[in-house]
């Protein structure tokens, strides 16, 4: 008589161990566990962030069950958010003050010559301050929607405080068209004039206008300038595509998404007003003759010889010879 | 002083929708919220489940945590109130809720959403007005529990699978439900909601 094949013992030997594992799930009569195939839910959020299901009322969206990233986006907001910001925004205003300290108010070299050059047109002017004070209006109401309950919330009074908070959200949702307006403008006026170029690398290298008395040549706007006008589209871009996503809620997003698009656009946020902050003061308190650039729109003619020679001469060029001929020396 | 908590044993939810309709009646709320809902999860399939589901009350509420006005508190009971007249609108407490429990009357494009309705574990409003008053009930609903009550929902439930109570009881009695049958598919979202299951 043969010996029955390995294959076979193997068979058997596994069938062996499978019937313990069948049998727990039946019960003691033999009928099959009512909970055999039961759904768990721990089970369930392992495989997936948020549990879903089939629901009789008509509001589908309300059919998912459980969603525990609520509780991260919480930690986010709450925690993340409030030192990140803190640190950023207190850090660049600590960072200016101490600039202000020690290099004080740049003033120009040659004093002023009397004579004056445009350097913005009117509707270069508007554009500018279009968006600058819809960004204004913006971060004041969006820095109180993350801080007001921790400032203004004790000092305040929680009911006038209410009132405040659902101003400001009015404010800042409807604002944000304005601010998106004006960014679109900036950027189809400037955009040409902020393409990085040769002098742009020599300028950094040089360190720009931070060393005193080596001004860097530079043409309509400086290497510093170009990283403002960029960082502040990409910037602008992501706050405007991630507020609008909450400002149309369930237009192509559900919570988690929604969840997401706060983050990006607080944690954006929060740099820009950063970043706008120095803008704000190298354009008021840091630079003597820079501010009436956007006030008047015209600017001393030593002004635009120290700071922006290139820009300068080619101004000079078109003035003399007439638009038709002017030559560019970006 | 009571913790309350709710407690839905899966393994006894038919989907009637009984504490569906017993909330909204009780509490007269407005077209389109509903507080509690029921969700079954594997429709059709062996092992679905249906649970019954709404603000859970959470232990250390993320709603409350993120709201920019701080009108989301808990009470001594642990029950999470908020208050209609502070509400902002803004959203938040529906992105941080695990549940979905925070709805709103409107849409809400434009941040023009309304004042935020939840479960108010039929506890009255978390506003000013007076306790078991006809402007708390026309603002929030009942306020079952000033008169001794639990949540309607609960009580109605016809398999008593939707427990109210103080939270320590109603695990307790769980508990002797999956000692008895054998079973149990565990208390849904309590992990989540007081970061604490039901050990069974």
């Amino acid at each position: 008589m043969r010996l029955p094949s390995l294959k076979l013992v193997a068979a058997v030997f596994a069938l062996t161990l499978a019937i313990p594992a069948i049998a727990q799930q039946r019960a003691a009569d033999g009928a099959a566990a009512p909970d055999a195939n039961a759904v768990k839910e721990q089970q369930l959020l392992q495989q997936e962030s948020r549990i879903e299901g089939r629901i009789d009322i008509p509001d589908t969206r309300a059919r998912v069950l459980i969603q525990p990233a609520g509780r991260r986006w919480d930690y986010f907001h709450e925690i993340t958010l409030h030192r990140v910001g803190a640190v950023v925004i207190l850090g660049m205003l600590a960072l200016l003050g101490l600039a202000f300290l020690i290099l004080g108010r740049q003033r120009i070299s040659a004093g002023r010559s009397g004579k004056k050059i445009t350097r913005f047109s009117a509707f270069e002017r508007f554009s500018h301050w279009l968006t600058a004070v819809s960004f204004v209006l913006l971060g004041l109401t969006g820095l109180n929607i993350t801080f007001g309950k921790i400032v203004l919330l004790p000092l305040m009074g929680e009911s006038a405080f209410s009132d405040l908070a659902q101003l400001a959200k009015y404010v800042h949702n409807f604002v944000s068209f304005a601010f998106i307006l004006g960014l679109i403008l900036i950027v189809a006026l400037w955009i040409k004039d902020n393409i990085p170029r040769q002098v742009d690398i020599d300028w950094l290298k040089q360190g720009g206008g931070f060393v005193k008395g080596k001004h860097a040549p530079a043409g309509r706007f400086n290497a510093g300038e170009k990283a403002v006008f960029w960082c502040a589209l990409a910037a602008g871009a992501a706050v405007s595509v991630s507020g609008l996503l909450l400002l149309f809620p369930f237009f192509g997003t559900n919570i988690a998404t929604m969840q997401v698009a706060q983050v990006v656009h607080a944690l954006i946020a929060v740099l820009f007003v950063a970043l706008i902050l120095a803008h704000i003061y190298i354009g008021t308190l840091g630079m003597e003759g820079a501010f009436e650039a956007m006030g008047t729109g015209e600017v001393d003619v030593n002004w635009a010889k120290e700071h922006h020679d290139l820009w300068f001469v080619e101004k000079q060029a078109q003035q003399g010879l007439g638009p038709s001929s002017a030559t560019s020396i970006k | 002083m009571a913790r309350m908590k709710f407690l839905c044993d899966a393994d006894r939810c038919i989907d009637c929708n009984a504490c569906v309709t017993a909330c909204k009646n009780e509490n007269e709320v407005p077209w389109g919220i509903n507080r509690r809902r029921v969700i079954t999860i594997n429709d059709g399939k062996p092992g679905e489940r249906s649970v019954s589901m709404a603000c859970m009350h959470c232990t250390d509420a993320p709603c409350a945590a993120v709201c920019p006005v701080s009108c989301i508190f808990a009470t001594d009971d642990g029950v999470v109130l908020h208050s209609k007249d502070l509400c902002i609108g803004c959203g938040y407490c529906f992105y941080a809720c695990p549940f979905g429990a925070p709805q709103y009357p409107k849409v809400g494009n434009f941040g023009s959403r309304g004042k935020m309705d939840k479960c108010t574990y039929c506890a009255g409003g978390g506003g000013t007005e007076v306790s078991g008053s006809l402007e708390e009930y026309k603002k929030y609903g009942a306020n079952r529990l000033a008169q001794g009550k639990l949540p309607l929902c609960a009580e109605m439930c016809s398999t008593k699978s939707l427990l109210a109570g103080d939270g320590e009881i109603i695990a307790e009695i769980y508990k002797e439900r999956v000692l008895k049958r054998g079973y149990g598919s565990g208390a849904w979202g309590w992990m989540t909601a007081y970061k604490e299951g039901i050990a069974s």
